[in-house]
């Protein structure tokens, strides 16, 4: 069956920046897919370029196989795109905003209110609907900037980093929304700078500077590390980690709130990692191995420690 | 262009100008604000011009001819009985902007009916200043030998019927001329900032990828701020009656309808800038030069167009305020109609559509 969105070999650079640089991915059918990354990482260069706000340089982008280039208006009438930044208008209530973005969509007048009834349903919106977008809180903001990317029920729905600065549990109704909208059949790209969101895709790649260095189901992309993550806690231990980061055969240190990871290459025990930091701090520390998270896959991707996979 | 669109952004426009009271207070005081300031600053009536009397004859005929300068409220006699001397630094230190020199025999010289000669001296540094000192001088020596010798008054006397503002006011050539550059100044900045205002804040970003048309855009635009416009208009005309007295000879509803073209072109003009523009502030910038300095300099709001130099002609022609000018002039101080003034109306008429199909192109449904 043909992707629903198609990316291949895209690159876009502004100036002397290359954003991207030869991407290729597919979204299939019904997916929720993530593209994981940090600031800088290309993500929202992608995400324009497939809602057609910006051009490719080169690479074919579609969307239900549409080309982005060709066919702006009919992009446009079928996807549902929500900027990274709150872009609706504050001095209009949130009825008014659900109204004006249906008219601009040409939604049928006789639907609208069942449409409107459905999206509070979603959003919980109802009780505030006479209230100023712009008096609403940051969680409140994103459901109802996503209620407005809906209302004209697009079949594919494109959302950049939906979830940055809004409270967790906001987050996590906000999350729960996308789970409900992708059984309903609708295709969902979504970016996020957050690891614990990318567990909730049903695939996602890890894109770094411009290129995406993996791509596959979330418990995939764990499974590529081969190195083993050793976990330890302590107090103090973040002084700590330029001292431990000069161990023997260490790969990298990394700061998890309290606790430190630690990753070594396969052929070190417990026991022996137990002594070396022993020797080097005079501290009994509590040591455990622990299956490698998707933070550590990123950082050991981006430090180009593991292979590169699919 | 769809028409739902299209209302739908009318509407929102609406909802944020009303929405907003204090910016719509702004926009409804600041013309008010802006003719009282303009309106009493410029002006070329001379009033209160100051100066010094040396009169070493002394005599009725001699105060007579003093009283011809001060019996009106053009000049106050400031100094008298001072010495020559003394002139020079008066005039340095700008307390006098003329002098009058009446000579010891002045009065035999006149009953002689020898040509009697008094010497006026003029600060002309403001030639404006100086002409007029030096016409109404005249005016007031010719009055004085009438009196003299009414039995022989002089061979040749001009009769002067000045047409269409005959109290020479200098108000009622700049008041029009107000209504020109107040309607301009604020109909082009309102529009000027709204699509900036919303590629800032990133509304915009969300109204592209609708498949919402540019000129649906542009016409949702413009069709609050003509009404907002128009009101704008109605109360600057309101005040040039009231504080300055501008008579409006000719009709009310023809200014009206007229005036919103005007307000149409102000409107594209400022939909033009704001369609290039990135931000609010250079919005602003380049709507207050594109209007301010054009339409005070080449207008003929205050310098005749036909006196500047042949290029600036040409320019002028491109300025809306030209036509508008002549238009509005005509209709308060002329009291003329749309058969002298149809041309002027449909050169206004193509500038605003010219404006409004450039914002329309110019107008990018990208964000690159």
């Amino acid at each position: 069956m043909q992707p629903v969105i198609s990316i291949i070999n895209f690159s876009k650079s502004f100036g002397k920046n290359i954003a991207v640089k030869n991407l290729s991915l597919d979204v299939e059918k019904g997916e929720l897919f993530g593209l994981i990354g940090p600031d800088g990482a290309g993500k929202t260069t992608t995400i324009r370029t497939l809602v057609t706000l910006i051009s490719p340089d080169s690479g074919e982008l579609s969307v239900t196989g549409l080309n982005v280039s060709k066919s702006v208006r009919e992009i446009r009438s079928i996807t549902g795109y929500m900027p990274q930044r709150f872009s609706l208008y504050p001095d209009l209530s949130v009825s008014q905003n659900l109204n004006f973005f249906a008219n601009l969509f040409e939604v049928p007048k006789k639907e609208m209110a069942e449409r409107k009834k459905r999206l509070f349903k979603f959003s919980n919106l109802e009780p505030f609907s006479e209230r100023l977008a712009g008096q609403l809180s940051g969680g409140m903001k994103q459901k109802l900037a996503l209620s407005c990317t809906l209302i004209h029920n697009p079949v594919v729905l494109i959302l950049d980093e939906p979830t940055t600065g809004v409270d967790p549990v906001s987050r996590s109704e906000f999350w729960e929304i996308l789970q409900e909208l992708k059984k309903e059949g609708v295709t969902i790209l979504v970016s996020t700078p957050y690891m614990d969101e990318a567990l909730l895709c049903d695939r996602i790649a890890i894109m770094h500077e411009g290129s995406v260095l993996a791509i596959g189901k979330p418990e995939k992309i764990t499974g590529l590390m081969h190195n083993h993550i050793y976990k330890i806690t302590g107090h103090n231990l973040v002084l700590q980690s330029n001292r431990i980061a000069q161990i023997p055969g260490i790969i990298s240190v990394q700061s998890f709130g309290d606790s430190l990871h630690l990753t070594f290459p396969p052929g070190f025990s417990s026991e022996d990692i137990r002594s070396k930091i022993y020797d080097l701090l005079g501290q009994q520390l509590n040591i455990e191995r622990i299956a490698p998270s998707l933070e550590d896959v990123f950082i050991g991707l981006i430090e180009g420690k593991i292979g590169h996979g699919n | 262009m769809k028409l739902r669109r299209t209302i739908s952004i009318i509407i929102k426009e609406y909802t944020h100008i009303f929405r907003d009271w204090r910016s719509l207070l702004i926009i409804i005081l600041m013309p008010v604000l802006m003719i009282i300031l303009y309106g009493y600053a410029i002006t070329l009536d001379m009033k209160n011009l100051t100066f010094a009397v040396i009169d070493d004859s002394k005599t009725p005929e001699s105060r007579e001819l003093i009283r011809g300068f001060t019996e009106n409220r053009f000049f106050i006699l400031r100094y008298t009985g001072i010495k020559r001397n003394e002139i020079e630094s008066l005039f340095k230190k700008r307390d006098i902007q003329m002098a009058l020199v009446i000579p010891g025999d002045f009065s035999e010289s006149l009953i002689s009916k020898r040509i009697t000669k008094v010497q006026l001296i003029v600060d002309a540094a403001d030639s404006n200043v100086g002409t007029f000192i030096n016409n109404y001088s005249n005016r007031v020596a010719q009055l004085f030998n009438e009196k003299l010798n009414h039995r022989s008054p002089g061979i040749l006397g001009l009769e002067p019927r000045i047409l269409y503002n005959p109290d020479m006011k200098s108000a009622n050539f700049f008041v029009p001329g107000l209504v020109a550059l107040i309607l301009l100044l604020i109909c082009s900045l309102l529009t000027s900032i709204t699509i900036t205002r919303e590629k800032e804040t990133g509304t915009l970003e969300q109204i592209l990828v609708s498949p919402v048309h540019p000129i649906e855009i542009v016409v949702g635009k413009v069709v609050p701020y003509i009404t907002l416009g128009f009101f704008n208009g109605i109360i600057i005309i309101i005040f040039a009656r009231l504080l300055f007295k501008v008579p409006i000879n000719g009709s009310l509803s023809l200014i009206a309808v007229l005036s919103l073209i005007y307000i149409f072109v102000a409107l594209s003009f400022g939909l033009m800038i704001s369609a290039v523009a990135k931000t609010q502030q250079i919005a602003m910038l380049a709507t207050l030069m594109a209007t301010v300095l054009p339409t005070i300099m080449l207008s003929g709001f205050i310098f005749p167009i036909a006196s500047m130099p042949l290029p600036l002609q040409y320019i002028s022609k491109v300025v809306p305020a030209t036509y508008f000018l002549i238009i509005i002039r005509g209709i308060m101080l002329k009291g003329i109609g749309l058969a002298e003034l149809w041309q002027h109306a449909a050169a206004l008429s193509g500038i605003g559509l010219f404006m409004l199909s450039i914002a329309t192109i110019r107008f990018k449904t990208t964000l690159e």
